[in-house]
C-alpha cells in the first residue's frame, strides 16, 4: 500500500507558541491512523494544515504523490480531504438528503433534481448499511445519526481521506458500534481515515497505526499492536500515570437533595435522592432524558409536576437563579455554548454566579474578585497565560475547568456534572476525577451524567439508569455491571 | 527581536483599540486646515460639545441596550415625547418646571420599559419592535400638541440647555455626569457585568443565575430615561415643545456608538469609545456646516458613515472569528 498523504517537516508557530515543530507523518492508503495527544499537543493545528484552514510556516504536504507547500480549504476539498468535527456542520431544518448534497449540486437546469437527489442519497446511505429516511429533517435525528449524515456528506464528495475529530464523543456505547462498522466499511472501500480520540480503548479497537503528539512534536509512531495503553499514556503525558481513576473512601451524610415525582416535557415522574459526599451516576443512552432531568432540577426548563427537597425542606425552583440560591449548580454538557461565555475573560467567567455577593452597593469588590479568581485558578490548575485571557483561547480541558470553577466559587452544595470529561485529554481527565473526589470529601453531593461506561462505573457510588425519560433501574456500587446497566438503559426487563 | 515584537504587538493592539481616536484627530485636523479661523477656536469646540450633548446623552442609552443584546430605534420619538410632555405639563397642567421635568422623564422611562417588556417576553426582533414604538410615539407626540408647537412654558426652561456654569454650558456638564455614571455602572458594578454577559450569551448567562429578561428590560428603561433627559434639554434649546424634536436622532446615535465600537451583536462596547463616536458626529456636523456643505450632501455623508461603521463592525467580527480559529491550537 502506498501513502495517500505524506507530511514533511511541517512547522507552524503562533505568537508565543510553537504549535507544530517539524512534524512528519505518513498516512497509508486505506488505513485508520490514530492521532493522539493531550489538548494543546498540536493535533488540531495539524488537522487544520491538512484541511487548509491554517497555513504552515514551512514544510510540505504530499497528497497522492503531488507536492503542495500548503493547502487551502478549496484545494483540500477538491483533492478529496474531508473533516468531521465535534460540532456538526448541518442545517437542522433541511432534510437528510439535502444535507448530504449540500456542497454538491444535483440540478436539472436551474431546478434541483429531487428524484436524482433521493436516488443518490439512498445510494450513499445504503453504502454503509444505515437506515435513515433521506426525507426527514436532520434536526429530528439523534446525535449519532446526525454524525452519520455528516459522514455521508463527506462520502458524497468522493472523499479519499476522512478526518474524524473525537467522533465517539457524543455517542453512547452501542451507538459507537454503528460507527465502528461504518469505519470498517470505509476501510474496505479504500478510504483513509485520520482518527482523533481521547478514548484510548477505541484506538486499539479501530485503528491500524498510531501517531502520538506532545508539545507540537511527533513523539511516537507505530502500529497499534506494537504498543499498549500504559505506554501510550506515557508518551502522551511524558510520565507514567499511577491510576486513571483515583481511589477514595466515601462518607455519606444526609440526603442533601431529594426529588419526588419530578416531571417535565421529556421526563416521566422521577424520584431519587443524593447524599452529602456521594456521587450519584445518571446512566443511560443519549436521549434517555438525563440532561433534561438535570435541567429540570436546575430550573433551566419548566417542570410540569413534582417537588424538590433540599436537606428535607421543600423548595420552589423555577429558574436557575432559584436553584443557585439553594446551592445547586449545573455544569452543562455543551461547554462552549452554555458552560462558559467564550467572549469573557477567565476571571469574569469564574465570578459570574457570585458577582452580586461580592459587590457592595452594586459595586464589584475587585480585590475580592481577584482573590477568588486566583484561588480557583490555582486550585483547578487552569492553564492560562493570564486570568484576563478570553476563555475562547483556552483548550477544551481548561474551558471545562473554568466552567467548574465558577460553581466552586459560588460554594454550591449540590453539583450536577453533565459529561464533565467530554473531549478532554487524559491528563486533564484525571485532574477532573481527582477534583470530583476532592469535592465529595468536602461534603458536596454530586450528580454525574456520563456516556462513558467505564467512567460512570468507576466514579459513581450509586447509579440510576434512565431510558426514554424515566428511571428504569437503580444500582448500588457492588451491583455495577456493564451488562446490567445496558439492560436497564435499553429498558429490557429481565 | 522578541522584545521588539512585543512592543509592536502592544502598539498594534493600542492602535486597534483607539483607532477611533485617530479618526477623530484626523477629522479635527482636516476641518482645522480647511477653515482654521472658524473651526479652530475654543468657542467652537465648546459649541460642538454643547450641540453633541443631547444626541450624546441619548446615545449612552443606546449603548446600554446594544450591550445587553438589543437595539432601540425608538429613542427619537421618546426624545420628542420627553420634550413635548414636559412642555404640555407646564402649559396645560401648570406644573412647576422641575415637576414637569420629572414627570416627563418618568413617562419616557416607563414607556421604554413597556417596549422592552413586550420585546423580551414575545421574543420579537428588537429592531422591529422599537421601530413600531417609534412610529406610535411620533403619532402620540403630534396628538398631544395637536401638531402645533407649545410655547407657553416656564422662562427658566432654557437654563438646562443654554445656561452656563463658569464658561461651561450646562448640557455639557449633564453629558459629562451621564458619561461618568454610565462608565461606572458598566465597568464597576455587577449589573454592568451582567449586561455584558446577557449580550454575549443570554442562555449561558441565564444558567449562571442571571435574570436575563429583567436585565434586558432594564436596559430599555435606561434608554428611555436618557432619551427623556435629552428631550427636556432639547425643550430648553429650542425654547418650545416640538413634536419632532428628536427626529432622526436614533440613526445619529446608532452611527455614533457603532462607530465607537459598540457591537450590534451585543456584549461588546465601551462608553469612552462610544463618546468618541458621538464627538466625531458632532465635529462632522459642525465642520460640514462651517464649510457650507449643503444639507442634502450632509445627509448622503451621514448615511455613508453609518454604512461604513456597520461594515467595520461586521468585518471586525470576521477577523476576530478568524483569530479565534487561529488561537484554538
Amino acid at each position: 500500500m502506498g501513502n495517500i498523504l505524506e507530511i514533511h517537516d511541517l512547522t507552524k508557530t503562533y505568537p508565543g507558541v510553537i504549535a507544530l515543530d517539524n512534524v512528519s507523518i505518513n498516512i497509508k492508503k486505506g488505513e485508520v491512523h490514530a492521532l493522539v495527544g493531550e489538548n494543546g499537543a498540536g493535533k488540531s493545528t495539524l488537522i487544520k494544515t491538512i484541511t487548509g484552514a491554517s497555513k504552515p510556516d514551512s514544510g510540505k504536504i504530499i497528497f497522492e504523490g503531488k507536492e503542495y507547500p500548503f493547502m487551502t480549504p478549496r484545494l483540500s476539498g477538491d483533492l478529496g480531504i474531508e473533516a468531521i468535527y465535534q460540532e456538526f456542520n448541518l442545517a437542522p431544518s433541511l432534510s437528510v438528503q439535502e444535507n448530504i448534497f449540500m456542497g454538491t449540486r444535483i440540478n436539472k437546469g436551474i431546478f434541483i433534481d429531487t428524484k436524482a437527489l433521493l436516488k443518490k442519497s439512498k445510494e450513499v446511505l445504503d453504502n454503509f448499511n444505515v437506515e435513515i429516511d433521506p426525507l426527514v429533517p436532520v434536526g429530528s435525528l439523534s446525535v449519532a445519526y446526525m454524525q452519520l449524515v455528516e459522514i455521508a456528506k463527506a462520502l458524497a464528495k468522493k472523499c479519499k481521506l476522512l478526518i474524524m475529530d473525537e467522533p465517539t464523543a457524543p455517542l453512547t456505547d452501542n451507538e459507537v458500534e454503528i460507527l465502528y462498522d461504518l469505519i470498517k466499511t470505509l476501510k474496505e472501500k479504500g478510504v483513509s481515515i485520520i482518527y482523533i480520540s481521547h478514548r484510548l480503548d477505541e484506538i486499539f479497537h479501530v485503528c491500524d497505526t498510531v501517531t502520538i503528539m506532545r508539545d507540537g512534536k511527533v513523539v511516537k509512531n507505530c502500529g497499534v499492536n506494537e504498543i499498549d495503553k500504559d505506554q501510550m499514556i506515557y508518551y502522551m503525558v511524558g510520565h507514567t500515570m499511577s491510576e486513571k481513576y483515583p481511589q477514595r473512601n466515601p462518607h455519606f451524610g444526609n440526603k442533601v437533595l431529594e426529588i419526588k415525582d419530578l416531571e417535565g416535557q421529556d421526563n416521566q415522574p422521577s424520584s431519587f435522592y443524593v447524599r452529602a459526599g456521594e456521587i450519584l451516576g445518571l446512566a443511560g443512552l443519549v436521549g434517555a432524558g438525563r440532561t433534561e432531568l438535570a435541567r429540570l432540577i436546575f430550573g433551566a426548563d419548566k417542570k410540569s409536576g413534582g417537588d424538590i427537597y433540599i436537606n428535607g425542606q421543600k423548595v420552589e425552583i423555577n429558574s436557575p437563579k432559584d436553584a443557585i440560591s439553594n446551592g445547586i449548580a449545573y455544569v452543562s454538557e455543551d461547554r462552549k455554548n452554555l458552560g462558559v461565555i467564550l467572549k469573557f475573560p477567565v476571571s469574569w467567567n469564574i465570578t459570574l454566579p457570585i458577582l452580586k455577593s461580592i459587590s457592595h452597593f452594586g459595586f464589584i469588590d475587585l480585590k475580592k474578585e481577584d482573590e477568588y479568581v486566583c484561588q480557583y485558578k490555582d486550585a483547578l490548575r487552569i492553564k492560562t497565560p493570564s486570568v484576563n485571557q478570553l476563555v475562547n483561547n483556552l483548550s477544551g480541558g481548561n474551558q471545562q475547568k473554568v466552567a467548574v470553577a465558577k460553581w466552586l466559587a459560588s460554594h454550591s452544595k449540590i453539583l450536577i456534572l453533565d459529561e464533565p470529561t467530554r473531549g478532554i485529554d487524559v491528563g486533564a481527565k484525571e485532574e477532573i476525577y481527582e477534583l470530583i473526589n476532592h469535592l465529595t470529601d468536602q461534603g458536596l453531593a454530586i450528580i454525574m451524567i456520563s456516556s462513558e461506561m467505564e467512567e460512570i462505573m468507576k466514579m459513581s457510588d450509586r447509579m440510576i439508569v434512565l431510558s426514554e425519560g424515566r428511571i428504569t433501574g437503580e444500582l448500588s456500587k457492588f451491583e455495577f455491571n456493564q451488562e446490567k446497566i445496558l439492560r436497564y438503559a435499553s429498558n429490557i426487563v429481565e | 527581536m522578541r522584545g521588539k515584537n512585543i512592543y509592536m504587538k502592544s502598539f498594534k493592539n493600542f492602535s486597534k483599540q483607539y483607532f477611533i481616536v485617530y479618526i477623530l484627530i484626523i477629522l479635527v485636523a482636516f476641518f482645522g486646515i480647511m477653515k482654521p479661523s472658524a473651526f479652530f477656536t475654543g468657542q467652537n469646540f465648546l459649541t460642538i460639545l454643547r450641540q453633541s450633548s443631547i444626541m450624546g446623552i441619548a446615545s449612552i442609552g443606546m449603548v446600554f441596550v446594544l450591550i445587553a443584546g438589543g437595539i432601540d430605534l425608538g429613542i427619537s420619538s421618546l426624545l420628542s415625547m420627553g420634550c413635548i410632555m414636559a412642555a404640555a405639563f407646564m402649559a396645560n397642567q401648570h406644573m412647576p418646571l422641575i415637576a414637569a421635568y420629572i414627570f416627563a422623564i418618568v413617562l419616557t422611562t416607563a414607556i421604554d420599559l413597556v417596549t422592552g417588556f413586550i420585546i423580551v417576553k414575545t421574543g420579537i426582533f428588537a429592531m422591529i419592535g422599537t421601530l413600531a414604538m417609534q412610529i406610535i410615539l411620533q403619532g402620540v407626540a403630534y396628538l398631544i400638541c395637536g401638531g402645533m408647537p407649545i410655547y407657553d412654558i416656564s422662562p427658566y426652561a432654557t437654563v438646562i440647555a443654554q445656561g452656563k456654569v463658569g464658561f461651561i454650558p450646562v448640557p455639557i456638564i449633564i453629558f459629562a455626569v451621564v458619561i461618568l455614571l454610565a462608565a461606572l455602572v458598566l465597568n464597576r458594578t455587577y449589573i454592568g457585568r451582567h449586561f455584558y454577559a446577557v449580550g454575549s450569551n443570554a442562555e449561558a448567562a441565564r444558567l449562571s443565575g442571571i435574570n436575563t429578561q429583567k436585565l434586558q428590560i432594564i436596559s430599555y428603561g435606561i434608554s428611555g430615561f436618557l432619551a427623556g433627559l435629552a428631550g427636556i434639554i432639547m425643550l430648553g434649546r429650542i425654547n418650545s415643545g416640538q413634536p419632532t424634536a428628536g427626529k432622526n436622532m436614533e440613526m445619529d446615535a446608532l452611527t455614533a456608538v457603532v462607530l465607537g465600537g459598540v457591537s450590534l451583536a451585543g456584549g461588546e462596547g465601551k462608553i469612552s469609545k462610544a463618546v468618541c463616536g458621538v464627538v466625531i458626529i458632532g465635529v462632522l456636523t459642525n465642520g460640514m456646516t462651517i464649510l457650507n456643505i449643503s444639507e442634502y450632501y450632509q445627509q448622503v455623508i451621514r448615511g455613508a458613515i453609518l454604512l461604513i461603521a456597520v461594515c467595520a463592525d461586521g468585518i471586525q467580527k470576521i477577523i476576530s472569528s478568524k483569530n479565534k480559529r487561529k488561537a484554538a491550537v
